[in-house]
This record gives C-alpha cells, sequence and structure tokens, in this order.
C-alpha cells in the first residue's frame, strides 16, 4: 500500500475506544460491531489498495439513532465516516484509525412509490438496481444506471453523483434525484425538496449530491422514476482509428442526436473483452463505438439509420445493427464486462475517471500511449464517449515491487493531461481520497477556500469524513479570519492562508 | 469608489473591484443585470447598483460539444439568437420575455442562472441548474474563484456552481457561466385536450407523463386564462417534440390513451411553438399587473387542491400540474400568502414564491417560502460563509429583512 497522509490520529479519542463503544451500543444496542474479524468486512471500499480498520462500525436503523450518533460525536468531536455499499472507487468510503464507520446499509426500505407523480421514496441502503426493480412492474425505471448498480446504494450514489451508460440522455444523479432528508454532523435532520421540482431558497441539493458523505448523512432519498422507453436499439460500429471513431462522435451529436448511450472501446479493451465475453467484437478494430438509441420504434429506427450513414461516412469498416434485444444485450456484454475482462488479462488494474473535451480525444489517447511507454505499464480505454468521460484501466501487478506506485503516478499523470486540454479530474467516481492531492491541478487555493465554506456551513468541526476531497484541512474560523474578526482590512491586499 | 451611485464594470476584474469597495466601505450593493427581475424578491435597500449589463460576450462556444461560456451580462436574446442560428437551444427553456412584469426584455445570462429559471420544458429537461456546467465569481468577501467546468460529467469536488444558481447574487456575483447547450428538436406538435376540469386535467396530464411518449411539456390553461389565447375552454395540452416520424407516432400513441377523457384536436409546430412560448414567457398573466402573482411548486397531483384553497382570481397550471400559477385579488393584505401556504404544507410540501406584487406586498409578505429552522439556520451559515458582511442584495432573499 502507498502512504497516504491522513489527518493524524486522535490519540486522546483512541484512549477513549472503550467508553466511545459503550456510548454507540447504548443508542445502537443491535448494531455495533467492535471486533477486529467483525470490522474487516470494512477496511476499504472499491478502491483497494488502501485499507485501514475503523474505530468501530456502528449500523443504525432510524433516524433518530442516526441523529443521536451524529449528535454525541459532535459533542465528543469524534469523527465519523459514512459508508454505503462500499464500492466507491476513489476511497470516499474508507475508514479512520479514530472514527467511527456509520454503515447505512440497514436503510433498506422503499419507503412510497408514487406513479402519478413519477417519484420514488427510498432509503440510502436501498440499490440502485432495487429502485428499478420496484417500479420496473408498471414500466417505469430509474434512469442513472452505473455499472455497479446491483450493489450501490442510492445513498452512495447520492453522495458520489454518479453516472452511468445512460446519462447522456437521461442526466446524472442530480438530474434525477428530487430530495433528501439528512442529518447533519449537529444531529439535526434537515429535509430539502421532494416531490416537487426545484428549491425555493437556495439549493442545497445541488451542493449535497457529489458531496461525498461530508456534508450530512443521508437517511431518505426522493428520486425521480421514468417511464421507459417502447424500445432500444444499438449498433456496433468499428473503426480502424480512434481519430475516425471520435470524429464519428461529434458528428452524431453535430447532427442533433443525443443516444440513449454512447460507448467507446480502445484495442487493447475490445481484445480483452472479446477473449472474455465472446461477443462478437472485430479484433482487428482500433476503435468500437456502441451507440445505443431509444423510444419509439419508428424514431429508433429513423434515426439508426442516421448513425449508420454517419458511421461510414467516417469510414467505420464494419456496422452491426442489433435485431434482438438478446443481440442488443450482446453488444453490452463485452463492454459491461470490460473491467473484469482486463482484470483477467493483469494481475492487478487501476481504473481512472477524467473527463475531457471530447475533440481533444485523439490528443488525450497519443499522450497516453507515450505515458504508457514512459511508464512501463499497459493501459486500456473504456470511455463514456458521448460526455467526454474517459476511464483508462492501468494494468499492473501489486507484487512486482514499485508497480503499483508507478501505476498511480501514471494516473495522475492521465488525470493532469485531462485538466491541462480543458476537462477535470474526475468525471463519476469522485475524488475521496485518491485525487484528493491533485485537486490543486484543478483549483487555485481561493476556488478551494469557497468549497470548503460550504463544508464550514454545514460541519464547522470537520468531523463528518475528513480526509476526502480536500487536500488540506483548514479550520473554518482561520479562513474567515481576514474580515471577520480582523475588523476594516485594507483591500486589495488581502491576506491570504 | 466609495458613495453611492451606479458602478457598471466591463471586465470581471472590474466586479471584483467594485465587491473589494464595497466590503471596504461596508456598503451593501444592489446587483442587477438588466434589471428585468427587479420585481422579484424583497427589495434590497441600498443606493449602490453593482450594473453587470456592460459585462457582455460570449467567450466559447463550441456547438459539437454542446457548450457555451458567456460573461454574465451577455443578453438572453444574444446567447438565444447564436444557439438558434446553430439548430440549438437552453433547453431548461427560460423566458424569453417577461411578460408578467410587461417588459419584452429576456434579461441575461447571469440573471435567467441565478434565479433558476425554468420553463415548461422542466418536466424534461431540467431547470437552469441542471444545465449549468461552471461559473466563475465573487463572493461576498471580495475573492474571485471558480467552480466547475466546461464538461458535463464533473464530480471533481462541490457542485458550487449549481449551488449558486438560484441564489439570487446572495452569495456571489457570477461573472462567467458556463452552461450545457443542446440541439433543436427537429419539430413539435402539441396535443390539447378541450373542456376539462382542474382535477380531469392533472389526472389526464398524470396519466401523459407516465406514458411512454416523452412529453415535453404538460399544462392545463382553465376556461378562465384560455382566453389570453384565443381558446372559448379550458385546454389541457401536451407537446412532443423530436424527429417528424416519432412526433407522428407517439402523438397517435397519447391519442389512443388520452381519447377516452375528451375531445382532442393536434397544434402543428408553429401552433405549438407560439403557444408555449406564449406560457414560457407568462402571458397568460401579462394582462391585469396589478395582480399579484403567485408560482407555486408541489407534487403535480397536488396542484388543483392547492389552486382551490387559494381562492385565486386566476389559476393555470404547467409541469403536468406540479406548478401552479395564482393571481390574487389585490384588495387582500398577504395576498393569499397564508392560505396558499397553508395549501402547499397540506399537500405534502413544495414552495410558494410571489412572482408579482406591489413593493409595499413584497415588504410585508415573505416572497420565498420560508424554511424549515434548520434548513433556514443552514442557509444562514451559507451566507454567512460568503458574505459575512452582507454586501450582496442583503434582503433580497429569505424572509426579507
Ligand atoms: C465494478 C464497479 C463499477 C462501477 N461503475 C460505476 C459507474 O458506471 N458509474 C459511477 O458513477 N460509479 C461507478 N462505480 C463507483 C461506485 O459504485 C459509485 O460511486 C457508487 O455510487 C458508490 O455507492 P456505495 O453505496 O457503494 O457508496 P460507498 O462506496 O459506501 O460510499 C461512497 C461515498 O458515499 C458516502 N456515503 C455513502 N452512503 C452515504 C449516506 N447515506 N449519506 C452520506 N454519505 C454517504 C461515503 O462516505 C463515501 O464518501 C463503480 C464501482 C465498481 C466497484
Amino acid at each position: 500500500m502507498t502512504q497516504l497522509a491522513m489527518p493524524p490520529l486522535d490519540t486522546a479519542v483512541l484512549a477513549r475506544r472503550d467508553e466511545i463503544v459503550g456510548a454507540l451500543r447504548r443508542i445502537v444496542p443491535d448494531g455495533v460491531i467492535d471486533s477486529e474479524v467483525g470490522m474487516r468486512p470494512y477496511e476499504s471500499d472499491g478502491l483497494t489498495a488502501y485499507r485501514q480498520p475503523p474505530m468501530v462500525v456502528v449500523l443504525p436503523e432510524t433516524v433518530d439513532q442516526v441523529a443521536a450518533v451524529l449528535s454525541w460525536c459532535h459533542g465528543e468531536g469524534v469523527k465519523v465516516v459514512p459508508r454505503g455499499a462500499g464500492t466507491s472507487l476513489s476511497g470516499g468510503a474508507l475508514p479512520l484509525g479514530d472514527g467511527v464507520l456509520m454503515s447505512m446499509m440497514r436503510f433498506n426500505r422503499v419507503k412510497r412509490i408514487d406513479f402519478e407523480n413519477r417519484v420514488a421514496v427510498v432509503e440510502p441502503g436501498v440499490t440502485n438496481l432495487g429502485i428499478t426493480r420496484a417500479v420496473e412492474h408498471r414500466g417505469f425505471y430509474y434512469a442513472p444506471d452505473p455499472s455497479s448498480q446491483i450493489a450501490c446504494s442510492i445513498g452512495g450514489n447520492v453522495a458520489e453523483n454518479s453516472g452511468g451508460v445512460h446519462c447522456l440522455k437521461y442526466g446524472l444523479t442530480t438530474n434525477n434525484v428530487l430530495g433528501v432528508e439528512m442529518v447533519l454532523i449537529t444531529g439535526e435532520i434537515v429535509c430539502l425538496g421532494g416531490a416537487h421540482l426545484d428549491s425555493g431558497g437556495y439549493d442545497l441539493l445541488a451542493l449535497v449530491v457529489g458531496s461525498e458523505g461530508l456534508l450530512g448523512v443521508v437517511t431518505e432519498v426522493t428520486v425521480r422514476i421514468l417511464r421507459a422507453p417502447e424500445t432500444a436499439r444499438a449498433v456496433l460500429v468499428a473503426f480502424d482509428s480512434s481519430e475516425a471513431a471520435g470524429a464519428c462522435v461529434a458528428d452524431i451529436i453535430a447532427a442533433g442526436i443525443i443516444p440513449g448511450g454512447m460507448e467507446m472501446m480502445d484495442k487493447p479493451a475490445i481484445h480483452a473483452a472479446e477473449d472474455f465475453v465472446h461477443a462478437g467484437y472485430p479484433r482487428e478494430a482500433e476503435a468500437l463505438l456502441i451507440v445505443e438509441l431509444d423510444g419509439p420504434a419508428v424514431e429508433v429506427d429513423h434515426l439508426l439509420e442516421r448513425v449508420e450513414a454517419i458511421a461510414r461516412s467516417r469510414g467505420a469498416f464494419e456496422c452491426r445493427v442489433s435485431n434482438s434485444d438478446a443481440e442488443r444485450m450482446a453488444f453490452w456484454a463485452g463492454r459491461k464486462a470490460a473491467f473484469p475482462a482486463v482484470g483477467r488479462i493483469s494481475p492487478d488494474y487501476y481504473c481512472m475517471d477524467g473527463t475531457i473535451p471530447r475533440k481533444e480525444l485523439p490528443t488525450v489517447l497519443r499522450r497516453m500511449t507515450e505515458l504508457s511507454g514512459k511508464y512501463g505499464l499497459r493501459v486500456a480505454n473504456v470511455f463514456h464517449a458521448g460526455d467526454g468521460n474517459l476511464h483508462p484501466l492501468i494494468l499492473y501487478d501489486a507484487n512486482v515491487p514499485g508497480e503499483l506506485e508507478r501505476a498511480e503516478d501514471f494516473g495522475s499523470d492521465i488525470l493532469r493531461l485531462c485538466v491541462e486540454v480543458g476537462g477535470v479530474l474526475t468525471g463519476e467516481h469522485g475524488v475521496g481520497v485518491e485525487k484528493r492531492d491533485l485537486m490543486p491541478t484543478m483549483f487555485d487555493e481561493t476556488d478551494l477556500a469557497h468549497q470548503i465554506r460550504v463544508k464550514c456551513a454545514f460541519d464547522e468541526k470537520h468531523l463528518l469524513n475528513p480526509g476526502k476531497v480536500f487536500p488540506e484541512l483548514h479550520r473554518c474560523a482561520e479562513l474567515g479570519r481576514m474580515h471577520v474578526s480582523g475588523g476594516r482590512v485594507p483591500f486589495p491586499d488581502i491576506p491570504r492562508f | 469608489m466609495a458613495g453611492e451611485g451606479t458602478l457598471s464594470p466591463t471586465t470581471p476584474d472590474g466586479v471584483l473591484a467594485a465587491v473589494q469597495a464595497a466590503v471596504a466601505d461596508r456598503a451593501p450593493l444592489i446587483v442587477r443585470g438588466r434589471g428585468t427581475k427587479d420585481g422579484l424578491g424583497h427589495a434590497v435597500a441600498s443606493n449602490r447598483v453593482l450594473d453587470l449589463s456592460g459585462l457582455t460576450g460570449v467567450t466559447l462556444y463550441e456547438p459539437e460539444e454542446l457548450v457555451l461560456s458567456a460573461l454574465a451580462g451577455t443578453p438572453m436574446a444574444e446567447i438565444e439568437a447564436l444557439l438558434d442560428a446553430n439548430g440549438q437551444e437552453l433547453a431548461f427553456e427560460p423566458p424569453m420575455r417577461h411578460l408578467i412584469w410587461g417588459l419584452e426584455d429576456a434579461g441575461t445570462i447571469g440573471g435567467a442562472v441565478m434565479v433558476n429559471a425554468a420553463g415548461p420544458r422542466r418536466v424534461k429537461a431540467g431547470a437552469a441548474r441542471d444545465h449549468v456546467l461552471g461559473m466563475k465569481a465573487v463572493s461576498g468577501r471580495g475573492e474571485a474563484f471558480k467552480a466547475g467546468g466546461r464538461v458535463v460529467k464533473n464530480v471533481t469536488g462541490y457542485d458550487l456552481s449549481k449551488g449558486l444558481a438560484g441564489s439570487f447574487g446572495t452569495l456571489a456575483v457570477a461573472t462567467e457561466i458556463t452552461v450545457k447547450v443542446l440541439p433543436k428538436a427537429e419539430t413539435t406538435a402539441t396535443l390539447v385536450l378541450h373542456g376539462l376540469s382542474d382535477r380531469d386535467a392533472v389526472a389526464a396530464l398524470a396519466e401523459a407523463m407516465g406514458a411512454p411518449v416523452e412529453a415535453a411539456g404538460a399544462a392545463h390553461l382553465p376556461a378562465g386564462v384560455a382566453t389570453a389565447l384565443d381558446l372559448t375552454e379550458a385546454a389541457t395540452v401536451v407537446r412532443l417534440e423530436g424527429v417528424e416520424p416519432s412526433v407522428a407516432a407517439r402523438f397517435e400513441r397519447l391519442a389512443t390513451i388520452l381519447r377516452p377523457r375528451g375531445r382532442i384536436t393536434r397544434l402543428e409546430a408553429a401552433e405549438s411553438a407560439a403557444l408555449w412560448r406564449a406560457l414560457r414567457d407568462g402571458l397568460l398573466f401579462s394582462q391585469d399587473r396589478l395582480l399579484p402573482l403567485w408560482r407555486v411548486s408541489v407534487a403535480p397531483t397536488a396542484g388543483p387542491s392547492v389552486a382551490e384553497a387559494a381562492q385565486a382570481a386566476a389559476v393555470a397550471y404547467d409541469w403536468a400540474g406540479g406548478l401552479v400559477w395564482l393571481a390574487m385579488d389585490p384588495a387582500e393584505p398577504d395576498a393569499g400568502a397564508a392560505r396558499i401556504r397553508a395549501a402547499v404544507k397540506a399537500a405534502g410540501g413544495g414552495h410558494a414564491t410571489l412572482m408579482r406584487g406591489s413593493d409595499a406586498l413584497r415588504a410585508a409578505v415573505p416572497v420565498f417560502e420560508p424554511e424549515m429552522p434548520s434548513v433556514a439556520a443552514l442557509t444562514g451559515r451559507l451566507r454567512h460563509q460568503f458574505d459575512p458582511l452582507g454586501v450582496l442584495n442583503p434582503g433580497r432573499m429569505g424572509a426579507g429583512r
């Protein structure tokens, strides 16, 4: 494991561990785990390179218990890390050695489904797919579909603003969540939004979605459900260069077509997927596009024709249109299995998640190949092509000394490259601990200070999930010092921290 | 730069200097774009105006990347024209003429985003906040910062630019805004159901929204307001957009579903566009502008009961019933605020905003929905973090001063 600077352990808190465990047991009698073995499953999330046993695990079952635990921890100065299903790929749910890990997985009820108003009210531990399962008998679904949807919780989705292959057309979590109930670290319960649209005051919900468990513990989520499209068909398009594939994507969008999904894979990813699931992908292709169109059959057929014409005009050497749902699923099978497929050809892989302006794709792929040479590590690319979200998979072997570190450096270089060409560090996996120290490549001190000010409004003592997202913890009072307590200050020579 | 008057910066640095001066002088600013929303929110007690109408210019537009950046004072009309020339639009459909206040001006991009504007397409495409990708701004601390970026998928830190959308310039002054733009639909048609009661209409709209027809607008105009559009009876309207064969197929499908509910007619592209433009711009409530006007957001099926409880002079529904426009008798001292807000609460929650009302009325009634104490406290703390001295539009939001 690589060394990661986390907030210094609070030895005073650790010395009081027994007392803390006792206090938690009084609040949640049947939901406290403090044995080494019992806590082991909570040591890491989906970013398994980092492991850290928590001080203690608590599994509350009611909002009152959540509020009581948080307010007790707040009063005693004890840190809390919220956790959903633990599939985060950025270490957002990584425990703290001197912190309480609060698992929300007992909050697993679908509370209310209102088809007339097209909303579902669920507890945060319900899985993403669980929402769709609860409404599909009436032809509805919940649109954001992370590949981890069978496992990840909606509470985690809210915290990470998760996306999926259908987000190009239907939006991310933030565009599909209408309300949350959450508990602040003080134990106060706040309700934001609901079955109605938009906010009458500040859009605090917009800040909460994507806040990686730093602002509050979500105890209820209201999501928008949609009527499922009548049909969906996909076309598999093969190119002999990624430039051509990228140009095809640009042309489709320029033609006014927003497909339900538009995914790209490069040659190494195509081969890995083909070897694994035998989806029938053309091995000679340098780049493969899967374009899915959904809606009424006439629309889908009409647009498929146009997409095919565009693809041919960009030199596609193969265009295969799905003629049944089974065939469509087969096209997707390779893409959806891309991660495990790569897992088969390499002992370990490291999944990156930058976003770039689409037009930069050829440049970024070329420079990634150069970096691959420099670091001596292979890379395979899957790519949410429609919205510019790249998932380079860096192949390495953790048993070879130094390879993990090299993979991480390679990954950091890729993310810096994304920022350099006008993109961002993370499209959907979150900053967590993984990209925390890269934040200054995208934001300067003042930018970050304004984000931290949001944190200060919600959790002034930095007790919720500290050490994540922000490279340094600035005391809130210090952030504000220059104007508030310092009296009149001459401008524009504003002192900074 | 001390004292009163209007500051009209033409650059982001000029905005920074103006805010820093306001901080140094402890002199609050009235933050204004083209002033088209001066009638919205509580009056700000100050005589120093930060006028952003000179801070103009589209700084980036890449149609194939679906992204546009503009300085905050750029007129919406200019942006709309530019997008239109490329077959694109802002899908959240902000008003382009603020007819409820008798204005022909569409205001600025900064204004549209900072009030979180949303038109009839809200039900499908979201509000301004759903389309904001990034922002450069100056907070009430006199510091320039940026948030977000230029790409749709971005979870790098808090989504501060979305959070600032809808803050009415009380947290920060936006200097440059980056938004997602989308292709315009090739064609559109509207299904009209005639003569329904409010409750039947909202039930019909729920059915339409729950059908696989991708409705991009769902409104009900009771007989009282339908006349503004030269209709003689109540009209329940559902908009379909897309490629020609798809619109045709979905229209047929929807008509089959709704036919048992009443007489159906069809508006073709031009008529359809005119209808939705009128709804977007507030034409229905443009006649008697002395009537206080509420904009209420509730769960769609709660719309009719809120309207009944309100005892309004005129009512219209958008967002499948979830957006209720209520024009009230001007003689009532609180314009029905207490009744309306009680009905919103009884209906399961939402918010009522006083969109139009005299200065006296807006001084007497909270323009924005009062928040639950824990949320109000949180709002106050956020405001304190971004504008500790209260120099940006103090009192405009919240319960007023
Ligand atoms: C194989 C695989 C594929 C994936 N594919 C995708 C994909 O396609 N798209 C995508 O966006 N992501 C993807 N992910 C990442 C991950 O699944 C998402 O980030 C998911 O939303 C995490 O949910 P979780 O319940 O596992 O949260 P956790 O991992 O438990 O926690 C994630 C963060 O949320 C916080 N949190 C969790 N619950 C709460 C709560 N109730 N209140 C407050 N904070 C909370 C935690 O503190 C932490 O910061 C993938 C992961 C894997 C392993």
